[in-house]
């Protein structure tokens, strides 16, 4: 009798003891997908960059053609506004743009770089031109430059030192001249 | 016989209408050749008229970039507009809806898109949901078989295709030999 509850008890045991796949498998799975929805959660919802650190790499080819890297643009102060001819406030920082790129273009160690976000060829051409814009301005292909920057929304103007470093973020549009020539002055000084 | 006069007369009669003539004709040929001659005509072509219909048809399959998770089609932003207008143009250039999608793909970044290109974690969202699907069937198929086995009476929850009824046979078999 003993023997026979002995026996039972080894059938429940080896029925307790039997290794599962699936659910390990199962909640393995489970697992990677929240891993990756939260690692693509977090990229997506990743702050604005901070000042004082390394500004990302980027390649800009304006609309005349000419391909600008960051890398040959090392030794110069780099002004990057971020703009869209759908976008109102940019329109009221435009001619002040243009207006501070005027004055500091005689210098050689200072550039204005216009990248143009989700926009149509023919209607940032027509926006060039009403505002008489000079300094090189492309396309953001891909919106690459606008995701390395972290950018929010536009305009967004990321002004980058010399040594390619970040040194000032401006988000919606610069109010004068004067705010840009201040800015700008501060980071040519260092 | 006429006299010498009136013959006269006849000769400088004949020339006046011979100079005549001469004028007329010249005048003729020069009206001619300034007339504007007839030729080929170069086609002149039609403009292509692009519907809306024809414009959304792949505006839908198409995300503002503003506003995120509103399709082209029905997103009233100035952004949106004039992506609308881009693609009746590529469309009226004779793009087709591949080239126009690759177009903006390659412009406007994956996310513009309702079927992103398989590359990266794009891959994932192609994947996962079959999996997910398969797996949740294969889970649920074993809960209700375990439950319903669960429900039966002891003497109908007999298994056949454990390695439990293996040892219980054995041991079945064992306690039959002992009697």
């Amino acid at each position: 009798m003993n023997e026979t509850l002995n026996g039972n008890s080894q059938i429940e045991t080896a029925q307790k003891t039997k290794f599962k796949w699936s659910p390990i498998f199962a909640w393995s799975f489970l697992a990677a997908f929240l891993v990756l929805i939260f690692l693509s959660l977090a990229n997506s919802q990743e702050k604005q960059m901070k000042l004082g650190e390394k500004a990302p790499e980027f390649v800009l080819t304006t609309f005349q053609g000419e391909t600008i890297t960051s890398e040959e643009l090392l030794g110069k102060v780099v002004v990057l506004n971020i703009w869209a001819s759908w976008c109102t406030p940019c329109e009221q920082e435009a001619a002040d743009l243009e207006s501070a790129w005027r004055h500091y273009q005689p210098r050689g160690d200072i550039i204005f770089l216009g990248v143009a976000w989700t926009d149509t060829d023919k209607k940032s051409f027509e926006y060039l031109e009403k505002y008489g814009i000079s300094y090189p301005n492309g396309p953001d292909l891909g919106t690459k430059i606008f995701q390395d920057f972290r950018a929010t929304g536009v305009p967004e103007t990321f002004i980058i030192d010399r040594r390619g470093v970040l040194r000032h973020i401006k988000v919606s549009p610069f109010e004068s001249p004067a705010e840009i020539l201040a800015v700008v002055d501060s980071v040519l000084e260092d | 016989m006429l006299s010498p006069r009136i013959k006269l007369a006849q000769n400088r009669g004949k020339k006046i209408s011979r100079v005549f003539l001469l004028i007329i004709s010249i005048g003729f040929l020069l009206t001619i050749s300034k007339m504007p001659q007839a030729s080929a005509q170069e086609p002149v072509p039609t403009p292509i008229i692009i519907s809306d219909d024809q414009v959304n048809l792949i505006a839908r399959e198409m995300y503002c970039p503003v506003c995120e998770n509103i399709p082209l089609d029905v997103c009233s932003t100035q952004a949106c507009a004039e992506w609308r207008e881009l693609i009746r143009e590529k469309l009226a250039e004779g793009w087709s809806k591949e080239q126009i999608g690759d177009y903006f793909i390659e412009r406007f970044g994956d996310r513009v898109s309702s079927t992103p290109p398989l590359r990266g974690i794009n891959w994932l969202i192609y994947i996962a949901p079959p999996v997910a699907f398969i797996l949740s069937a294969v889970i649920l198929f074993r809960t209700i078989k375990r439950s319903h086995r669960n429900n039966l009476p002891d003497h109908m929850n007999v298994t056949y295709d454990d390695e439990s009824h293996d040892l219980y046979m054995e041991r079945l078999e064992e306690e039959l030999k002992k009697l």
